[in-house]
């Protein structure tokens, strides 16, 4: 045991020399969250869309208007056929068309229903679908305060956003976020550490003494479990900070999901460091390997029940796709643990899997 | 005597580059034995295989009676290792180096003081700086001390002296026939030829094979040919007009002389005279000489 | 007529407070094989990357191959040759690519590349490994094809920083070979090494200590002047004399 101690030592005393790492490392997620919060909210305050009005009467003027003065919108032009409504898109700055089918006012108050067509950038398929849904939003408010007669007005489509009420972009970003900058830090702090002491040919000193595979792997994750739960305590800071995000849920179970799943990220990384032989190849990995799946494959910003079968299947054995369910769940709906254990124990599972492989994939030998 | 390092038919191949070629030694315990040979004769992949750090691909090795391969764990508590390129942590001072090779070895610094404080404390005045911001000489004085530090029964160090200045390197040999002293067994490799007078015994190593074990004077005294130091005005014609000596079986520069080796009887002092003073040699001087280890590495070599 | 196709005056380089050059002052004269020895650190480096053209020096006049060390950098480079132990070649390109790669960046003609690619590899030996990566040939072929590589396009000066370490003895000799060669063509070998024979085959050798030259003669002088049996004994000598003075 005096030994591990005498090697998480060693590891602190690595991490706090190298202290312009150690900034990129504290500075790299903060600088991140809030950029990305702020590119996603301004997107969506600044959307240029169009309208098609075939009916041009009191209803869908009103409509319009709406949704000009939402705050989300800014009325770019006014089209007066299908044919346009593609040349507008190309043009670039549309992101959003409404379009009114004729004789709107009269069909609503007639047969209770009308239809407006709305018609996303699906080359930004993310904003696109953010977008439809404030207008749907709009629209369902607009039909409330109409809504005097027995049998109630419609609009088609409808769409709801259950947990995001106020249709805030960034609530939905606050926890992805969380899971890709914690699971990239945290994969890329380890992964660096046994591939940088290879690279040195210090390994070599250390296969060469009694020290056993489990202390070194330990011993190496150990130290960053600290840094990368103080990252944790930032984002998710930030998020409440600055945008807002709140944590409807118990703190202590964030927290405590936050170092789960930073364990799990410490133990992949330093598994890639095990089965590489460069820093630069482990970089690799955990930029490349990490990030895309990390962000498209976890429900960050693709919801999973829309993906293909094969994908969805993939996506069941990416661990951040688990988190970031069991953060939102925690922050946005204030569960508790009974209604994430399985995702925690996956997470655990995770861990465990990870650690274990690394020893046993640790190289008692050089070469 | 007991033996401390036994080695039979070793072999170890890179792809179709034979590292090593059925290599057999055994080093006695408390002996200074050393490798000599240059670059990529094997020495770094014999030794990375007695430390426990590399398999071999045939023959078996034994240090202090255990198997390199089973019984590796047992080795490395009782080994000093010092790689042939500086494998200390850079960013860590040099107190911290220390401690922390002492800790992973189950000791400390004060229990093993005795045995490194003679290299330690020309270091210890530095114990502040970090490794990496010392000289090539105090980094391997460092380096020693972290190999001594659990105060092992062999000590494997692969080209201490390389790339380092001839004063610490004569430093270096001192504090190993000291070490030596205590009762340490010490394996040590250099690709300076005139380091071999410094062992007890030393094996010539090229290209994967060992052409000779024996001490020193022994190695010299096996010398097969008699030879003569040359001295002209002109060293490079000297150099090129001997190779053209009938009779001559090596002609190799020795500083400002020439080595000329033969078949015993084949030349004679003045024959050579004659010779050079016919080609227009001033200033000449013929006298024989004793062979060094550079000159048997060679003749070896050539035989090979 | 002796020409001096270096000459440095006073030449200082100072990193923060560290005085790495200490008020240098030699010539090195054209055709002479000129060797710079000095302990770990004495500042060899320093005023080797200073000549090269790769760094600045803090105060003093110099003169390269004719050219000013402050303002003529391009023309020094394009008339020297360089050669270190530890970086000369490509691992991962061929022989041959290796030297049509030097021969190109010192701006020889599609013609004389191949021309002297093919000479230097049929005095080298190498005409059958050609296609052979560097990283499978063996240290001493590597480093007899550096040297000449370092020389393709006829330099005036060729700067070896310990060209033979670890490399073996008859290798070594054969190395030696060549400088002298290139030496007897006009080029002017700047060599540091490690092995102290080595310096016995110089024509003149400056030994540094903690950047000052402590020492600057032939072999025989030196060995004369400190009544040493070779050139060893004369470092030892002069380096152990300025660690006494420092303790």
């Amino acid at each position: 045991m005096k030994r591990f101690w005498g090697f998480v030592v060693k590891e602190f005393l690595h991490i706090f020399r190298d202290y312009r790492t150690l900034l990129i490392l504290f500075g790299m997620p903060a600088v991140q969250l809030i950029l990305f919060g702020f590119v996603i909210t301004n997107e969506i305050k600044d959307a240029r869309f169009a309208v098609l009005d075939l009916s041009k009467d009191e209803t869908t003027r009103q409509i319009t208007e709406k949704i000009t003065s939402s705050g989300y919108f800014r009325l770019d032009r006014n089209l007066n056929t299908y044919h346009e409504i593609e040349a507008a898109f190309r043009e670039g700055d549309i992101r959003l068309v409404v379009v009114f089918e004729p004789d709107f006012a009269r069909r609503l108050e007639k047969e209770r229903a009308a239809h407006v067509q709305l018609i996303g950038d699906a080359s930004d398929p993310n904003t696109a679908n953010i977008l439809v849904n404030y207008a749907t939003g709009i629209l369902n408010n607009y039909l409330l305060s109409l809504n005097a007669e027995a049998i109630p007005l419609q609009i088609i489509p409808e769409a709801r956003m259950m947990y995001n009420q106020e249709l805030k972009g960034v609530f939905m970003f606050v926890p992805g976020l969380m899971a890709m900058l914690l699971m990239l830090i945290s994969a890329l702090m380890t992964s660096l550490s046994i591939t940088r002491e290879k690279e040195l040919g210090t390994m070599e000193l250390l296969l060469a003494s009694p020290l056993r595979p489990m202390q070194i792997v330990v011993g190496k994750v150990f130290p960053y479990v600290f840094l990368a739960f103080i990252n944790a305590c930032i984002i998710i800071l930030l998020g409440w900070a600055v945008f807002g995000v709140p944590v409807r849920g118990s703190i202590a179970l964030l927290l405590f999901e936050s170092f789960l799943f930073i364990s799990m990220a410490l133990s992949l990384g330093i598994l890639i460091s095990c089965i590489t032989n460069s820093q630069q190849l482990a970089m690799m990995i955990s930029l490349v390997a990490l990030m895309l799946p990390t962000i498209l494959l976890s429900g960050f910003i693709f919801p999973v029940e829309n993906m293909p079968v094969i994908l969805q299947w993939l996506c069941h054995i990416m661990p951040p796709m688990y988190f970031i369910t069991v953060i939102k769940s925690i922050m946005l709906k204030g569960n508790g643990l009974f209604f994430i254990w399985k995702e925690t124990l996956i997470l655990i599972g995770f861990t465990l899997f990870f650690i274990l492989l690394s020893v046993k994939k640790f190289k008692i030998r050089l070469a | 005597m007991a033996v401390s390092v036994d080695v039979q038919n070793l072999s170890k191949n890179y792809g179709d580059v034979e590292a090593l070629k059925e290599i057999s030694f055994s080093v006695k315990k408390g002996e200074l034995f050393g490798f000599i040979g240059p670059d990529g004769a094997g020495k770094t992949t014999l030794f990375r295989i007695l430390a426990t750090l590399l398999l071999a691909d045939s023959g078996t090795a034994t240090v202090e009676g255990f198997d390199v391969v089973k019984d590796y764990r047992k080795i490395r508590k009782i080994i000093g290792y010092m790689p042939g390129r500086f494998s200390l942590y850079q960013d860590l001072s040099v107190e911290e180096n220390l401690t922390f090779f002492a800790t992973i070895f189950g000791t400390t610094i004060e229990e093993n003081y005795n045995l490194v404080k003679e290299i330690y404390s020309q270091i210890e005045p530095f114990k502040t700086r970090k490794a990496g911001k010392l000289s090539g000489g105090m980094k391997q004085k460092l380096a020693l001390s972290c190999a001594l530090i659990h105060k092992p029964e062999v000590l494997f160090l692969d080209e201490p002296t390389t790339g380092v200045d001839a004063v610490s390197r004569q430093e270096f040999w001192e504090m190993l026939k000291r070490l030596k002293a205590q009762g340490i067994s010490i394996i040590v490799s250099t690709p300076y030829m005139d380091e071999a007078g410094l062992c007890d015994r030393v094996a010539l190593i090229q290209d994967g094979s060992i052409m000779q074990i024996s001490t020193p004077e022994k190695v010299v005294e096996s010398y097969p040919l008699e030879l003569y130091t040359v001295d002209s005005a002109d060293i490079y014609r000297l150099l090129h007009d001997l190779k053209k000596l009938p009779g001559a079986a090596s002609v190799f520069a020795f500083g400002q002389s020439a080595h000329l080796s033969f078949q015993k009887g084949k030349l004679s002092r003045e024959g050579v005279l004659d010779y050079l003073s016919k080609t227009g040699h001033k200033e000449v001087q013929v006298k024989p000489v004793k062979p060094n280890i550079e000159d048997c590495f060679m003749e070896l070599m050539q035989k090979g | 007529m002796i020409t001096n196709i270096i000459i440095v005056k006073d030449l200082v380089k100072k990193f923060g407070s560290f005085v790495a050059n200490d008020h240098l002052t030699f010539e090195v004269r054209k055709g002479e094989i000129f060797g710079f020895l000095g302990a770990n650190g004495a500042g060899k480096t320093t005023a080797i990357r200073i000549l090269c053209g790769l760094s600045f020096p803090t105060s003093g006049e110099l003169s390269v191959a004719g050219y000013n060390v402050y303002t003529q950098r391009e023309k020094i480079k394009q008339n020297i040759g360089y050669m270190s132990q530890k970086f000369s070649l490509y691992d991962d390109l061929t022989i041959f690519e290796n030297i049509r790669f030097y021969a190109a960046i010192y701006g020889l003609s599609r013609k004389d590349i191949d021309n002297r690619a093919e000479i230097l590899m049929k005095k080298l030996n190498l005409e059958d490994a050609r296609n052979k990566l560097i990283r499978d040939i063996p240290l001493g072929w590597k480093q007899k094809l550096a040297f000449s590589v370092a020389i393709i396009h006829d330099p005036k000066i060729v700067f070896l920083d310990e060209p033979t370490g670890g490399v073996d003895p008859i290798t070594r000799r054969q190395f030696w070979d060549m400088i002298y060669e290139a030496a007897r063509n006009g080029i002017t070998v700047f060599v540091t090494t490690h092995y102290m024979d080595e310096a016995e085959y110089c024509d003149r050798v400056s030994i540094m200590v903690d950047g000052r030259i402590a020492a600057l003669d032939t072999p025989v002088a030196l060995r004369e002047k400190y009544q040493a049996r070779n050139m060893n004994e004369v470092f030892l000598k002069l380096a152990r004399a300025q660690t006494k003075e420092v303790a």
